[in-house]
C-alpha cells in the first residue's frame, strides 16, 4: 500500500478509533453497566461518574506509561544487564566500561560546558532582545525574525552553520562569511569545526541560535507584565535607564529567567542532531546524547548504551522534581 | 514609559542599530543559505552568497570577427558588430576595455583606440565595435579585445529543478513525501488522546487527579534518549519493527505530556457556569467536552499542532530509530540532508537547496501561525 495512503487510513483509523472508543465506552457505561434508572438509579450515577474519568484518561494513560514511563525502568534494568541483547545481571560492569572511556569522559566534559552556555548566553540574548525591541516601532518585526530560527530543525541549522564556517585553502576567495572577515582583515582563514576546544563553541552558538527567539518571546512577556508604578517610582527618584533595568525589572522577572535557563537546559541535554550532523563527535566534540547514539547504533552495545541514557536521565532529574515541586505548589 | 518626564531618550537610536545588528545576526545565516540556493555550482564556488546581491565586475577576453568578414568602404577596410554577439555570450554594460593584457582598461566606452598597423578600434558601451583600417586585415582571427563588464545579480531556479525533478539522484521529493506521511498523522492522533485527557484533568473530580498532573508535568522533561532502546524491542515483540506505524506512535507517545500540560492548563481557565449551567441542564461530561470545551479550547489545539507539527517535521532521532529501515525507502528529508552533508559536502547547490526545501514548510506554517506559537509557549513553559 503506497505510504500515503497508509497515513490516511491511519489518520482515519486513529480519529475515528479515538472518537469511536470515546463514544461507546461512554454509551457503554451509562447504558449498559450502570444505567441510571430502576431502583438503584442514584447509586448508578454516581458510580458512573467515578469511572468516567478513568475512561477519559485510559488512551493518553496507556501510552504515557508504555512510551515514556516503562522505558525509564526498562532502560535502568539494560544498563545493569550484559550487552548483548537479553544478557544476564552484570551489575554496575556497564558503568565502570563506560567510565574507563575517555570518549565518555570528553562527552560529558563537552556536555557541561553546553550546559552553562548555552543556557546562559541564550537567556542574555534572549533578554537583551526583547527590551530592546520592546521600545522600538518595528519591535514586532525585528523579534519574529529573531524568532524565526526557531521553526527551522537542527540538521537543517546544521546545514546553514556549516555555510558560515565553511573554509577554503588560503588564497582562494572565502564563500564562508566568517572566514571572509578573518581574511579581510589580512587573517589566515580558520578551519573552525576542527579546532579542538573551540569548535564545542561554534557549535554552541547554532544552538543559542535557535534558543534565543524562544527565550525572547517568554521574557518580553514576562517584561511587559512587570507592574509599570514601579518603574516610574524609580524613575522619580533618579534611576538611570541601566539602574532601572538591572535593579527594578531583572529581579522582578526572576521566576520567568529560571524557567527559561532550565528549559533550554533540557534541551541542551537532549542535543544530538547538531553534532551528529556537523562533526558527529569528531575533533573532541562529543555529546552524551550522540555518545549514546553511538554505542546504541554503532557498536551495537545496549549495556553502554543504556547507562549513558542513564547518565543523561540522572542529568534531568533535579530539573524534573523541582518542575514537579513548582506545579504541585501552584495547583494548592 | 521609560519617558514619561517628557524626557526623550537620547540613546533611542542606540537601540534602533543595537536592534538591527541583531536581527542582522539572526537573519544572515539563513539568507545565505537561501541565496545560495538559487547560485549555480560555480558562483558559489567563486565568491561569497554576499557578493551575488550586487553587480560585479568581471574582465573577460573577447576578439572581434575574423578579417574575413571585412568590408570595403572606400579606401579603409571595415569590420563591424557586436562583441558578445561573436563569441555568443550575454550582454552587459561595458565600464573599461582595453586592447593589452597589460593594461585591460586602457579606454572608456565611447574611445577609440589606434593599434597603429592594427587599424583604428572603437567600441561602445553595450558592445557594438567599429575596426578601421587603411590597410586590409589578415589573419584568421580578430583582434583581442579586454572587456570589464558590470553582470547584474544573476539568480536560477535550475538548483530547484534538479533537487525536486524526478531524475534526482538524492531522492529529494520522496523524502518530502515521506516526511509529510510521518508528520500529519503524528500531529493529528495526539490531540485527539490529550484533550479527553486533558478535560478530565481540568473538570472532573476523582481522587488521584493531582499525583497524574504532577506525573504529566515530570513527564514533561524525560529525555527520549531513554525511550529508544525498549521501544524498539518492543516495537520488534509486536511485529511491527520499523515503519510509519511505529513511528506515528512514537510521536504520539513523546507529544502526549505537552499536549496534555497545555490544553489542561487552557481548560481549567474557561468559565466555570458554562460548564455548571451545561450540566444542570442535563448534558453528560461527554457531550460537555465535544460541544463546548473542544469548541472554546481551539487556540490550544492550535498551538499544540504548530509545536507537534514543527518538531516531527524537523526530527532525525526518531525516524532514524523507528523508521527508517536497511532499504531506505521510508527516508525523511532530514536524514537525507545528513547524508548529503556527508557524502556531498561540498556541493552547495545541492546542499543549499535540499536544505531549503526542507526549512520552507515550517517557515511558512511559522509565519502563518505565528500568534498561536507564541501562545502556545507562554501556556507551556512551566511556571
Amino acid at each position: 500500500m503506497h505510504p500515503a495512503l497508509q497515513g490516511l487510513l491511519t489518520i482515519f483509523i486513529g480519529v475515528g478509533g479515538c472518537i469511536g472508543y470515546f463514544y461507546f465506552s461512554n454509551q457503554f457505561l451509562d447504558k449498559v453497566l450502570f444505567p441510571a434508572r430502576g431502583p438503584n438509579a442514584g447509586r448508578n450515577i454516581n458510580r458512573a461518574n467515578m469511572i468516567r474519568p478513568w475512561l477519559f484518561l485510559a488512551p493518553a494513560l496507556i501510552a504515557l506509561g508504555l512510551y515514556l514511563a516503562y522505558p525509564v525502568v526498562e532502560t535502568l534494568r539494560l544498563s545493569l544487564t550484559d550487552r548483548s541483547q537479553g544478557g544476564g545481571f552484570v551489575g554496575g560492569a556497564n558503568y565502570a566500561q563506560m567510565f574507563s572511556e575517555p570518549k565518555f569522559w570528553e562527552a560529558l566534559r563537552n556536555n557541561m560546558v553546553w550546559l552553562i552556555v548555552v543556557p546562559a548566553a541564550s537567556t542574555a540574548f534572549g533578554l537583551l532582545a526583547a527590551q530592546l525591541t520592546d521600545r522600538i516601532k518595528w519591535g514586532n518585526i525585528a523579534k519574529s525574525l529573531i524568532f524565526m530560527p526557531m521553526a527551522i530543525s537542527f540538521v537543517g541549522a546544521a546545514v546553514i552553520w556549516k555555510l558560515v564556517y565553511d573554509t577554503r585553502p588560503a588564497g582562494e576567495e572565502q564563500i564562508g562569511i566568517l572566514n571572509a572577515i578573518l581574511v579581510f582583515f589580512g587573517n589566515e582563514p580558520q578551519t573552525f569545526l576542527t579546532i579542538p576546544f573551540w569548535n564545542n563553541i561554534f557549535l554552541m552558538i547554532v544552538l543559542v541560535w535557535i534558543q534565543t527567539g524562544f527565550a525572547m518571546v517568554i521574557l518580553s512577556a514576562a517584561l511587559r507584565g512587570i507592574p509599570e508604578e514601579t518603574i516610574e517610582a524609580a524613575i522619580v527618584d533618579g534611576a538611570n535607564p541601566l539602574q532601572i533595568f538591572f535593579k527594578i525589572k531583572v529581579p522582578q522577572i526572576m521566576g520567568t529567567i529560571v524557567v527559561v535557563w532550565t528549559t533550554i537546559t533540557i534541551v541542551v541535554l537532549k542535543v544530538f542532531d547538531i553534532v551528529f550532523a556537523m562533526t558527529n563527535g569528531q575533533w573532541e566534540t562529543q555529546v552524551l546524547a550522540n555518545y549514546m547514539y553511538d554505542k546504541l547504533f554503532r557498536a551495537n552495545d545496549w549495556g553502554v548504551g543504556s547507562a549513558s541514557a542513564m547518565i543523561i536521565m540522572l542529568l534531568v532529574t533535579p530539573i524534573l522534581v523541582w518542575n514537579v515541586h513548582n506545579a504541585r505548589k501552584e495547583m494548592r | 514609559m521609560d519617558n514619561i518626564a517628557g524626557k526623550k531618550s537620547g540613546l533611542s537610536w542606540a537601540v534602533h542599530i543595537s536592534v538591527v545588528i541583531l536581527v542582522a545576526l539572526w537573519v544572515f545565516p539563513t539568507l545565505g543559505l537561501l541565496v545560495s540556493s538559487f547560485r549555480t555550482a560555480d558562483q558559489i564556488a567563486s565568491s561569497g552568497w554576499w557578493a551575488s546581491l550586487f553587480p560585479t565586475e568581471q574582465t573577460v577576453q573577447l576578439r572581434t570577427a575574423a578579417p574575413e568578414t571585412q568590408l570595403r568602404e572606400g579606401t579603409l577596410f571595415v569590420i563591424e558588430g557586436n562583441l558578445f554577439d561573436e563569441e555568443g555570450i550575454e550582454r552587459a554594460p561595458i565600464s573599461a576595455w582595453g586592447t593589452s593584457a597589460r593594461d585591460v582598461s586602457a579606454f572608456a566606452p565611447g574611445d577609440t583606440a589606434d593599434m597603429g598597423d592594427d587599424g583604428r578600434l572603437t567600441l561602445s558601451e553595450d558592445g557594438t565595435y567599429r575596426l578601421e583600417g587603411d590597410v586590409e586585415f589578415e589573419g584568421r582571427r580578430g583582434e583581442r579585445v579586454f572587456i570589464t563588464k558590470t553582470t547584474p545579480p544573476e539568480f536560477t531556479l535550475q538548483n530547484y529543478r534538479n533537487v525536486l525533478g524526478p531524475d534526482n539522484r538524492e531522492g529529494m521529493l520522496k523524502a518530502f513525501f515521506n516526511t509529510l506521511t510521518v508528520t500529519i498523522p503524528a500531529t493529528i492522533i495526539p490531540i485527539l488522546v490529550a484533550a479527553f485527557a486533558a478535560y478530565a484533568l481540568a473538570w472532573m473530580d476523582f481522587p488521584g487527579r493531582a499525583l497524574l498532573i504532577a506525573a504529566v508535568v515530570g513527564l514533561l522533561v524525560v529525555p527520549l534518549q531513554l525511550a529508544l532502546i525498549p521501544l524498539l524491542k518492543f516495537h520488534n515483540e509486536i511485529g511491527i519493527g520499523k515503519g510509519y506505524l511505529g513511528v506515528w506512535m512514537a510521536h504520539t507517545g513523546f507529544g502526549l505530556p505537552l499536549a496534555i500540560y497545555l490544553l489542561r492548563n487552557y481548560m481549567v481557565g474557561l468559565p466555570r457556569d458554562i460548564i455548571e449551567n451545561a450540566k444542570v441542564d442535563g448534558a453528560t461530561d461527554f457531550q460537555i467536552f465535544v460541544k463546548i470545551i473542544l469548541p472554546l479550547s481551539f487556540p490550544a489545539l492550535a498551538s499544540f499542532a504548530i509545536f507537534q507539527f514543527l518538531w516531527t517535521w524537523n526530527d532525525l532521532l526518531v525516524a532514524l530509530v523507528f523508521l527508517i529501515d536497511a532499504t531506505g525507502e521510508t527516508t525523511v528529508m532530514t536524514k537525507q540532508i545528513v547524508e548529503l552533508l556527508g557524502t556531498r559536502g561540498g556541493n552547495w547547490e545541492i546542499l543549499a537547496t535540499s536544505a531549503f526545501v526542507s526549512i520552507a514548510v515550517p517557515l511558512i506554517v511559522f509565519f502563518a501561525m505565528q500568534r498561536y506559537l507564541v501562545r502556545g509557549l507562554l501556556a507551556g513553559s512551566v511556571k
